[in-house]
C-alpha cells in the first residue's frame, strides 16, 4: 500500500479550507455560508486524519469525529436560526443582518 | 439746602411721568413738568441772589460721599457734591431759564403726540442730567450729568423710534460722542494720576501752584498736564460737535425741535465750551492746547459756515450754524477770552433757542415741510413767526445793538493781541461773521420772501402760551447782551498772564462791526433770484443747485463719507469676517479631529460579518507572511 | 455651622421639591422660592450678628468649622467666609431668587428635578465661596458644575445637548489642571513641613520658590480662566449662554462667572502673590484683548443672548484686568464689578427670557419697536442695556471706573486701550437696545406682568444703590 505524502493531504486540507473560507466570504446566501462553513470544518478533517495516518495514532481520528459532531451541530443550530431569519426578514442576505454596525 | 434740591424738582416730575405715563392726561402731565421747571427756575433765582450777596461768590452743598479713591499719596473723596459759583450760575440760568420756557414751548407744541408724556419726561430728565453737570464739583459727577445728557439727547432724537432714520441718528448722536466722552475719561484718569484729586477747585489750585514755584512745573508734569488738556478737549469737541467729532449734530435734527432747540442748540452742545471753561486753570497751563482748542473753533466755524450756505434743511441750517457759533465759543476759550466765550455761550442759547423754536411753528404751520425750497414768502402768511425770525438772524449776524453783538464783538476784540489766537485766527473769524450773514440772508430770503413755493394752506399755532415765550426769547436775544456778566472772579487766574503784545491796528473794530453788513449787501444781489418773484412765464419753482460741490458742501464736507470709510465699514467688516469667533473655531478644531477619527474608525466597523471575515482572514495571511519572512 | 446647615437644607429642599412635584403639581417652585427665601435671611442674620462680635468681623477670613474628613490624606471639611465672599454669597441668594422667579413658567417639564438641579447648583456656589480646604473647594466646584450641565442639557434650547458638552468639557479639562496643581502644592507642603495638607490658611504660610510657583499659580489660573471667561478659551460661554433656559444664563452670567474671579483672586493672587506679579503683562494683556474682542463680538451678533453673553466676556475682561493691577482702587472696582456684571447680565437674560416667551424667538431681526406695546419693558432694557456701556449712576460705571482709576496707576497702557472698551459697549448697547426696542413695530407684545416687575425692579434698584451709593459694597476693605 503506497503511502501519500502528508504534503497532499495538506495541499488538499488548505485548497478546501481556502474555497470554503472564499465561500464564507463572498457568499451572500446564509445556507451557502454555512454550507462553505461545513467544507472549512470537513478541510480541517482532512487535514487532522492525514496527520493521524502519518504519525500512526488514534488522536486524529478522534478529533475527526469531534470536529464531525460539532459540524452536526453547529448546522442543526445554524439551520434553525436560517428557519428564523427566514421568518422575520423573508430573505436569507446575511448582509441584512448588520445591527452591530457602530 | 435750596442748591442741593435744584436738580430734583424736575427729576420728581420725571418720576412721576414716567411711572404714570400714559395714564396722565395731556393737562396733568404738562402741568406737572413745566409747573417743575418753574420752580426751578424760582429756586435758581433765590439761588443767584443768594450767590451774590455771599462773600466769595461761591456756594458748595455736599450732598453725599460717592466713593474713595487712592493714589500712592493719599485717599481723595468723591462726592455728590454741588458747586455754584459765577460760571455755573450762568449755565444755571441759562438751563432752567432757556429751558423752561422750551418746556412751555414744548408742552403746546408735542400736545397731539400720543407720547407726551415720555417726551416730556426726557425733558426733565435732561435738565436734571445737565443741572448736575453744571453744578458738579467734581470730574466724575460732571462725568455723570454729561453721559446723563448723552442718553437724554440719544432718547429725544430718537423719539419717533418707529422711523429707521430717526433710530440711526440716535445711534450715530450717541456713538460718536461716546468716542470724545472716552478720550474724556482717559483724561480724567491723567488727571487723577497727576494730581490725586478729582474736585475741580483743588485741581485749578494745585495746578496752578504747580506752575507757581521757581523751578515752574516738572517736565513730566508739564507733559502730563498738555495730555490732560488735550483730552479733556476730545471730549468737548464730541458734545460740542465740533471737528472732528462733529458730524453727528446734522443728523441729530431727526429729533423734535423743541429738542434741537433745547439741547442742540442752547444747552447740550454749549457742554464742551462749559467743561473748558470750568477747567481753564489746567487750559491755561497748556498753551499749545489753547492754541488747538482756537484753531479747531476756527475751522469748525468756517467748516459749518460753508455747509450752512449749501443746506435746504431749515433746521439742518440752524445745526450748522449752532456748530459755527460754538466754534466762536472755542475760538473765545482758545484765545483766552473766557469770559466773552460764556458770554456767547448765554446769549447763543437765548436767540438759537429762538430760531429755532420759531422754525419749528413755521414747520408746524407748513404741515411739517422743512425743506426751504417748499417754502417761500412766508412773511405774508406768517407775520408774526417772521418778525421773531428776523430778530433772531439780527442776533446771530451780530448786527449792532443785539444780544449777539455784544458776545460776537467781544470775542472778536481779544483775538488779534491774544497769545494763542493772532491776527490769522482774527481774520478767520470775520470771514465767519460773513459766512454767517450771508447764509442767515439766503435762509431769510428762501424761507420767507419770494413766492410761496406750497399749496397747502398754513395753519399757525394762535396759543397765547406758545406766542408769549417766543416774545420773551426774542426780548432775551435782543437785550440780553445787556445782562452784566461779570465772571472776573471765576476767571482770576488769567489775571496773572502777561499781557499781549501786539499793537492792534485801528481799523479792527471798524471791519469788525461791517462785517456783516457786506455779508447782506452781497446777498442781496447774489440771492436775487430767491426773494423775489420770479419773472412771468418763467419756472415757478426753483431748485437747489445740484452741482457736485454744493452736495459736497450740503453733505458736511464729506466727513460721513470719510468715517464711514475709514472707521464704520472696517468695524463692520471685521465683525462680519470674525462672526464665529475665530477662537472658537481653532478650539473646536480638537473637537473636529477627534471627530474625523470617529468617523474613521465607524467605517471600519460596517456591521458586515462577511467583511469581519475578511478581514480576518486577511490579518492571518499577512501575519502568517511575516512570520515566514 | 450655620453655613453647613444652609448647604445642606439647600440640598433637602431640592430634593424634597423633585418627590412633591410628583404628587402635588406646582409645589416645586414655591418650595424652591420659600427655602431660597429663608435661607438667605437665616444667612444675612448669621452674618449681621457675627459681625457686632468684637473682633474684626469679616475683615480677614474668619474659619467658621474644621473637621477631619479624609483622614488619609489630611483633607478637612473646613469652611471660612470672609468680606468677599459674603458678598458674592448675597449675590448668588439674590440671584438664586431671580433665577426661581424667571423660570416661573418657562420651566415645564420635569419641573421638580429642575428645582432640585437649581437648588443643588446654588449650594455648590455658595460652597465654592466658603472652602477653604482646597480638596473641598475642588469637590464643590464639581458640585456645581454637573446640575448646571444637567440644567443645559436638559432644559435648553435647540442645540442644548452640544452646548451642555461644551461647557462640561471646557470646565472639566481646565479643572483637572487645577486638581494637579491641588495635588502639587498639597505635595509641596508635605516636602516643606512634612505633612501633607491642603488647608487654605496652612498654604498661606508656604514659601515656594518662584520657578516652583509660576507652573503651580499656571494651574489654578487657567482653571479660574476658563470660568471667567477670558479670551482665548471663552468660546463655551456663548454657547452656553445662548443654549442655557433663562435662568440658567441668568445663574451663569451672574454668580457662576464670578467663581472665577473669586479663585483669581483667592487662589492666585494671594496664594502665589510674586508668580502673579511675575504673570501680571500676560493676564493683563489677555483681559484687554478680551475687553476690545468681547465688545468687538457682541457686535457681531445676531442672536439677543449670545450678544449678551459676548458682552460679558468684555466685562469680566475689566476684573480680570483689574485684579492684576494689584493695587487698591483696582480691587475695590473689581469687586463692585463683579457685583454690577452680575446683576446687569442677569437682568438683560432675563430680559431675553421675557423676550423669547412673548415671540419664541432670540433672533434681533425678529425684534423691534417693541417699545410701542410694552413701554415698561423698553424703559427696562434700556435702563440695563445702559448698565451694561457704563452709564455713570449705574453699579457698573463705579466698578469700571473705579477699576480703571487703579489700572492707570500702575499700567496706563492697558488702561486706555481697556477704555475704547466703553466704545464697543456703547455701540453694541445700542446695537442690543435699538434693533429690539426700537424701528418700526413688527408686532405687539403684552408688558411686563407683575412677577416680571418684581424681578426688573428689583435688579434695577440694587444697580441705582450701588452706583448712586457705592459705600454699601466699598465699605468693606476686602482684605486689601
Amino acid at each position: 500500500m503506497t503511502t501519500i505524502p502528508l504534503f497532499h493531504v495538506l495541499i488538499l486540507s488548505s485548497l478546501l479550507f481556502v474555497i470554503g473560507f472564499i465561500g464564507v466570504v463572498a457568499r451572500k446566501n446564509t445556507l451557502f455560508i454555512l454550507m462553505s462553513l461545513e467544507i472549512m470544518l470537513n478541510a480541517v478533517g482532512v487535514a487532522f486524519i492525514g496527520a493521524g495516518s502519518v504519525w500512526q495514532q488514534a488522536d486524529g481520528q478522534v478529533m475527526f469525529i469531534l470536529i464531525l459532531t460539532l459540524a452536526a451541530v453547529e448546522a442543526a443550530v445554524g439551520l434553525a436560526l436560517l428557519i428564523r431569519m427566514q421568518k422575520k426578514y423573508r430573505s436569507l442576505d446575511i448582509d441584512l443582518l448588520n445591527q452591530m454596525k457602530g | 439746602m435750596l442748591l442741593a434740591s435744584l436738580p430734583f424738582y424736575p427729576l420728581v416730575s420725571f418720576l412721576l411721568l414716567i411711572v404714570f405715563g400714559k395714564k396722565l392726561s395731556w393737562q396733568l402731565a404738562a402741568i406737572i413738568s413745566v409747573s417743575s421747571m418753574a420752580l426751578t427756575v424760582l429756586v435758581s433765582v433765590i439761588l443767584l441772589f443768594e450767590l451774590s450777596v455771599s462773600q466769595n461768590q461761591v456756594m458748595t452743598v455736599n450732598l453725599w460721599h460717592w466713593f474713595d479713591l487712592t493714589n500712592q499719596l493719599a485717599t481723595s473723596e468723591v462726592n455728590i457734591r454741588f458747586y455754584l459759583d459765577g460760571l455755573s450760575a450762568v449755565m444755571i440760568s441759562v438751563v432752567t431759564g432757556v429751558g423752561f420756557l422750551i418746556h412751555l414751548f414744548a408742552a403746546i407744541y408735542m400736545k397731539a403726540d400720543v407720547n407726551f408724556s415720555r417726551f416730556m419726561a426726557y425733558m426733565n430728565l435732561f435738565i436734571v442730567a445737565m443741572l448736575i453737570l453744571v453744578l458738579a464739583d467734581n470730574l466724575v459727577l460732571l462725568y455723570l450729568g454729561w453721559e446723563g445728557v448723552g442718553l437724554c439727547s440719544f432718547l429725544l432724537i430718537g423719539f419717533w423710534y418707529q422711523e429707521k432714520s430717526n433710530v440711526l441718528a440716535a445711534r450715530k448722536a450717541f456713538i460718536v460722542t461716546r468716542i470724545g466722552d472716552t478720550s474724556m475719561a482717559i483724561g480724567l484718569l491723567l488727571l487723577f494720576n497727576t494730581f490725586g484729586e478729582f474736585n475741580i477747585a483743588t485741581v485749578t489750585t494745585l495746578a496752578q501752584q504747580a506752575n507757581n514755584i521757581a523751578a515752574g512745573p516738572s517736565a513730566e508734569q508739564a507733559n502730563n498736564i498738555y495730555w490732560i488738556a488735550l483730552l479733556l478737549l476730545g471730549g468737548a469737541v464730541g458734545k460740542s460737535a465740533q471737528l472732528p467729532l462733529q458730524t453727528w449734530l446734522p443728523d441729530a435734527m431727526a429729533g423734535p425741535t423743541p429738542v434741537s432747540a433745547l439741547i442742540h442748540a442752547a444747552t447740550m452742545v454749549t457742554a464742551g465750551v462749559y467743561l473748558i471753561a470750568r477747567m481753564h486753570g489746567i487750559f491755561l497751563l497748556a498753551p499749545e492746547v489753547m492754541n488747538y482748542v482756537a484753531w479747531l473753533g476756527a475751522l469748525t466755524l468756517l467748516l459749518a459756515g460753508v455747509a450752512a450756505l449749501a443746506q435746504t434743511d431749515i433746521k439742518r441750517v440752524l445745526a450748522y450754524s449752532t456748530m459755527s457759533q460754538i466754534g466762536y465759543m472755542m475760538l473765545a476759550l482758545g484765545a483766552g477770552a473766557w469770559s466773552a466765550g460764556v458770554f456767547h455761550l448765554m446769549t447763543h442759547a437765548f436767540f438759537k433757542a429762538l430760531l429755532f423754536l420759531t422754525a419749528g411753528a413755521v414747520i408746524y404751520a407748513l404741515h411739517h415741510q422743512q425743506n426751504l425750497f417748499k417754502m417761500g414768502d412766508l412773511w405774508k402768511k406768517l407775520p408774526f413767526e417772521s418778525s421773531l425770525f428776523v430778530v433772531g438772524l439780527i442776533c446771530l449776524m451780530a448786527l449792532p445793538g443785539t444780544s449777539g453783538f455784544f458776545s460776537k464783538e467781544a470775542i472778536i476784540a481779544q483775538l488779534w493781541s491774544s497769545n494763542t489766537a493772532g491776527p490769522l485766527l482774527w481774520w478767520c473769524a470775520i470771514l465767519g461773521a460773513l459766512l454767517t450773514s450771508i447764509y442767515s440772508c439766503r435762509l431769510f430770503f428762501l424761507a420767507f420772501l419770494g413766492t410761496a413755493r406750497f399749496t397747502k394752506k398754513t395753519h399757525s399755532e394762535k396759543s397765547t402760551l406758545l406766542r408769549s415765550t417766543l416774545i420773551v426769547l426774542a426780548l432775551l436775544s435782543l437785550f440780553g447782551g445787556l445782562i452784566p456778566l461779570d465772571l472776573s472772579l471765576v476767571f482770576s487766574a488769567l489775571n496773572e498772564r502777561p499781557l499781549a503784545q501786539l499793537d492792534e491796528p485801528s481799523w479792527l473794530h471798524s471791519i469788525a462791526i461791517i462785517t456783516p453788513f457786506i455779508g447782506i449787501l452781497f446777498s442781496w444781489f447774489y440771492f436775487k433770484h430767491y426773494r423775489t418773484a420770479p419773472i412771468k412765464g418763467t419756472e415757478h419753482d426753483i431748485q437747489p443747485s445740484d452741482s457736485k460741490l454744493v452736495v459736497f458742501c450740503r453733505q458736511g464736507l464729506g466727513f460721513d463719507a470719510l468715517y464711514n470709510a475709514l472707521l464704520v465699514k472696517p468695524y463692520q467688516w471685521l465683525a462680519a469676517v470674525n462672526k464665529y469667533d475665530i477662537f472658537d473655531q481653532i478650539i473646536m478644531l480638537n473637537a473636529w479631529y477627534v471627530s474625523l477619527w470617529h468617523e474613521a474608525l465607524l467605517l471600519v466597523q460596517n456591521g458586515s460579518l462577511r467583511w469581519y471575515l475578511a478581514a480576518f482572514g486577511l490579518a492571518i495571511i499577512l501575519l502568517l507572511g511575516v512570520s515566514f519572512l | 455651622m450655620t453655613l453647613t446647615v444652609i448647604m445642606l437644607a439647600l440640598l433637602m429642599a431640592g430634593a424634597l421639591a423633585w418627590r412633591t412635584e410628583k404628587y402635588w403639581q406646582g409645589s416645586a417652585k414655591w418650595l424652591a422660592l420659600i427655602s431660597l427665601a429663608l435661607l438667605a435671611t437665616v444667612f444675612a442674620v448669621f452674618v449681621m450678628s457675627h459681625e457686632i462680635k468684637p473682633n474684626d468681623g469679616f475683615a480677614h477670613l474668619q474659619v467658621l468649622s474644621r473637621v477631619d474628613w479624609i483622614k488619609t490624606f489630611n483633607i478637612q471639611y473646613s469652611i471660612a467666609i470672609d468680606q468677599l465672599s459674603i458678598v458674592l454669597i448675597a449675590l448668588t441668594w439674590l440671584l438664586g431668587i431671580i433665577c426661581v422667579l424667571v423660570s416661573w413658567h418657562e420651566i415645564q417639564r420635569h419641573v421638580g428635578f429642575y428645582y432640585f438641579n437649581l437648588l443643588l447648583t446654588i449650594a455648590g456656589i455658595i460652597g465654592v465661596f466658603v472652602a477653604v480646604d482646597m480638596f473641598l473647594f475642588f469637590f464643590f466646584w464639581e458640585v456645581m458644575l454637573l446640575p448646571m450641565t444637567a440644567i443645559i442639557a436638559i432644559w435648553g434650547h435647540e442645540k442644548r445637548q452640544f452646548a451642555a458638552l461644551k461647557f462640561f468639557i471646557f470646565t472639566q479639562v481646565s479643572s483637572l489642571l487645577m486638581l494637579v496643581a491641588i495635588i502639587a502644592t498639597g505635595y509641596f507642603h508635605l516636602l516643606q513641613t512634612g505633612q501633607l495638607s491642603f488647608y487654605y490658611l496652612d498654604w498661606l504660610l508656604l514659601d515656594i520658590p518662584l520657578e516652583i510657583s509660576q507652573y503651580l499659580m499656571l494651574g489654578f489660573f487657567i482653571a479660574f480662566a476658563v470660568k471667567l471667561p477670558s479670551v482665548p478659551v471663552h468660546s463655551w460661554l456663548p454657547d452656553a449662554h445662548t443654549q442655557a433656559p433663562t435662568a440658567g444664563s441668568v445663574l451663569l452670567a451672574g454668580v457662576l462667572l464670578k467663581t472665577g474671579a473669586y479663585g483669581l483672586i483667592r487662589f492666585v493672587i494671594f496664594l502665589f502673590p510674586q508668580a502673579s506679579e511675575q504673570f501680571a503683562p500676560i493676564a493683563a494683556t489677555l483681559a484687554v484683548v478680551s475687553i476690545v474682542y468681547g465688545a468687538k463680538m457682541a457686535f457681531a451678533q445676531q442672536d439677543f443672548k449670545r450678544l449678551v453673553a459676548y458682552s460679558s466676556i468684555s466685562h469680566m475682561g475689566f476684573v480680570m484686568l483689574a485684579l492684576f493691577a494689584f493695587n487698591s482702587n483696582a480691587y475695590q472696582g473689581a469687586i463692585v464689578t463683579m457685583v454690577a456684571h452680575g446683576l446687569s447680565s442677569a437682568a438683560l437674560f432675563a430680559m431675553a427670557g421675557m423676550i423669547y416667551q412673548r415671540i419664541h424667538s432670540r433672533d434681533l431681526a425678529d425684534m423691534g419697536g417693541f417699545w410701542q406695546s410694552a413701554p415698561r419693558m423698553g424703559g427696562f432694557a434700556l435702563a440695563f442695556a445702559g448698565a451694561a456701556f457704563g452709564l455713570p449712576g449705574l453699579a457698573n460705571f463705579i466698578g469700571e471706573f473705579v477699576s480703571l482709576v487703579g489700572v492707570f496707576q500702575v499700567m496706563p497702557e492697558f488702561a486706555i486701550i481697556a477704555a475704547f472698551g466703553l466704545i464697543g459697549s456703547a455701540i453694541y448697547g445700542m446695537v442690543l437696545f435699538q434693533s429690539s426696542f426700537q424701528g418700526t413695530p413688527k408686532r405687539d407684545i403684552i408688558d411686563l406682568q407683575s412677577r416680571e416687575l418684581i424681578i426688573c425692579g428689583s435688579l434695577l434698584l440694587t444697580l441705582l444703590a450701588i452706583g448712586l451709593y457705592p459705600t454699601l459694597l466699598l465699605k468693606f476693605s476686602f482684605g486689601v
